[in-house]
């Protein structure tokens, strides 16, 4: 009888001892593939700032670019074409997409807002060279010819599923009794959300609005048949413009290597300015703090 | 207080009209997508979905080999990334949640996600083609570098992100009173894993995998710019091809004729009703699955 029970509990112990043993053994084993993701991250930003740094100086953020063979040149057109067709794309999207997410936060269960959130869903899901293409019906082919403003239309439709989620998840999260104080003092209903409810919300919203620009200010293919691209210095966004991404794809993909030293030096300020918008947004949140509560 | 009254009137008929524009953006968009295709719909019917030959000199147009290059390549990528996502999933919504690792884990895979796709082909054109290219030499098979492979390599990091978020959104809903059941039985971290979480989040798991094969689907530049861009339909996936978006990106502005625009513009139509009807897929089961763990 007392062998039996002891090599039962010396089963038990090994049993035990082999459960821990798979427990540990997963845990290293998961540990280590996810640690791989870090590999590619580090190799591209790697490559592009150790082949991006020695072709940033002054001349690449103030020269346009000049023909192939001749050395130097920058991409000051790029950069203020992005800046141009981002900026609208903003100026067109922002309040639409805003009111959009009042409105779903204000009506959620109502018939229209359950067929705007399966638009929006829609629309985020939609492949971006599809909404270039839509860009390109709409404008394009009315205007007879390529423009800035055709690809601020279809940066700013992929923007609109962004800045309105982001809005109606924070207006979602703001307390009722907020609303409720200023109704009971008889504020009318719409200066209720316009001076308190989107007030208190701002911080959430202009979040939602940085991290869509920056997820829109590194999209190419909606701007490959709308803002086309263009060599000249310009301003005018009922013309053809250049845009950082743009220039990427046209020197990358181009056999010289000197485009290629300019493309990873655009690349390499792309990559600078969306995580620095995107670095701006935390700071953004963080230090307005407590805010919804 | 007149005033008042009309402008809280007005508020509201804002906020209602922009509802239905922006409820009319995507329904616009099929329309304008289905309209622009009759032509190629006319000239070739079903037919286009199965002809192998896209021949813009002759104006032959068949879509199966961008078919098979988008559904190839993304399935591919899906393989490639799962390991990756799954167990970053499993690394931040349990094993880590604090501490470095799972901090740099983090933070890695939302980098990730931020860098621009044009950005990812151009790193894959100058790093990873002309590694392929060496492998493949060494291998003895034609050294073509930008190939499927290439283009199913990027979109897997690419989409590593997607699929490892919504996989642990899902896994943190998990109520934490079976988990702790669980753990009250005496089971281990990794039991606990294997019979409560990933079976409890099967569903959200499957969703993750769909959004994330919904953006491999669409992607393009990354694609573009590594997969070779030939017309033909490959044998094998170290052989160059197109997808469906990478041949629109490519073409558009070249098509001169009529029929040449409309029948890119159908393989646009494609794409989206085929990404539009997974993400809705996706987000179905997101939902019914945020239900399911509200309500235990």
């Amino acid at each position: 009888m007392d062998t039996v029970y002891l090599k039962r509990i010396l089963e038990d112990e090994k049993a035990i001892r082999q459960r821990i043993l798979k427990n540990n053994l997963s845990g290293v084993i998961i540990t280590f593939i996810s640690s791989l993701v870090v590999v590619p991250l580090v190799l591209i930003l790697a490559y592009l700032l150790i082949n991006g740094i020695s072709s940033i100086n002054f001349d690449f953020i103030t020269q346009l670019p000049k023909p192939v063979g001749e050395a130097g040149g920058g991409i000051v057109n790029a950069i203020a074409g992005s800046a141009i067709i981002v900026f609208l794309a903003l100026v067109l999207s922002v309040p639409p997409a805003v009111f959009g997410g009042i409105y779903l936060s204000e009506y959620p269960d109502s018939k229209l807002s359950a067929l705007v959130r399966f638009s929006n869903e829609i629309l985020q899901g939609t492949p971006s060279i599809v909404i270039g293409i839509f860009a390109w019906v709409l404008v394009v082919v009315p205007m007879g010819h390529f423009s800035a403003f055709s690809g601020s239309v279809a940066l700013g439709i992929m923007l609109i599923p962004i800045v309105l989620k982001a809005t109606e998840e924070t207006l979602k999260r703001i307390p009722p009794e907020l609303r409720e104080a200023a109704a009971s003092m008889g504020v009318p209903y719409h200066r209720v959300i316009l001076k308190v409810v989107v007030p208190t919300g701002l911080k959430g919203i202009v979040n939602g609005i940085l991290l869509g620009a920056t997820r829109i200010s590194g999209e190419t293919a909606p701007l490959l048949f709308t803002a086309f691209g263009s060599p000249f210095m310009n301003l005018h966004a009922g013309k053809p413009m250049s845009s950082l991404p743009l220039v990427i794809y046209n020197y990358a993909t181009s056999p010289y290597d000197e485009w290629h030293k300019l493309a990873w030096g655009a690349s390499l300020l792309l990559i600078l300015a969306v995580f620095g918008i995107n670095m701006l947004a935390r700071i953004f949140v963080s230090k307005q703090g407590g805010g919804t509560q | 207080m007149n005033k008042e009254i009309f402008s809280e009137k007005a508020f509201k008929l804002i906020l209602k009209g922009t509802g239905i524009v922006i409820f009319m953006i995507p329904a616009l968009l099929l329309v304008t997508l289905i309209v622009q295709s009759v032509p190629a719909v006319r000239a070739y019917g079903a037919g286009f979905i199965f002809r192998q030959t896209w021949d813009p000199v002759r104006e032959i147009y068949g879509a199966l080999p961008f078919l098979a290059g988008t559904l190839v390549t993304s399935f591919l990528a899906l393989i490639l990334a799962f390991p990756f996502s799954f167990s970053v999933a499993l690394i931040l919504s349990e094993y880590l949640k604090e501490g470095t690792a799972a901090a740099i884990v983090k933070s890695a895979v939302e980098l990730l996600a931020g860098i621009p796709s044009v950005i990812y082909g151009f790193w894959g054109l100058l790093v990873l083609v002309p590694l392929i290219r060496k492998l493949e030499l060494a291998a003895g098979i034609p050294p073509y570098g930008v190939s499927i492979l290439a283009a199913s390599i990027i979109l897997a990091i690419m989409i590593i992100p997607y699929a490892s978020t919504i996989a642990r959104e899902v896994m943190s809903m998990i109520p934490p009173d079976i988990k702790e059941a669980a753990y009250s039985l005496g089971g281990t971290h990794w039991e606990v894993q294997r019979k409560v979480v990933i079976p409890t989040s099967y569903s959200g798991i499957f969703a993750g995998v769909l959004l994330a094969l919904g953006r491999a689907l669409g992607e393009t530049m990354a694609v573009t710019m590594v997969i070779g861009n030939t017309n033909k339909l490959f044998s094998n996936i170290f052989e160059p091809g197109n997808t469906m978006a990478s041949v629109i990106a490519n073409e558009f502005t070249e098509a001169v004729s009529d029929l040449y625009l409309s029948s890119l513009i159908e393989l646009g139509l494609l794409l989206f009703i085929v990404t539009a009807l997974i993400n809705f897929i996706g987000r179905l089961i997101i939902k019914r699955f945020e239900v399911k763990g509200a309500g235990e």
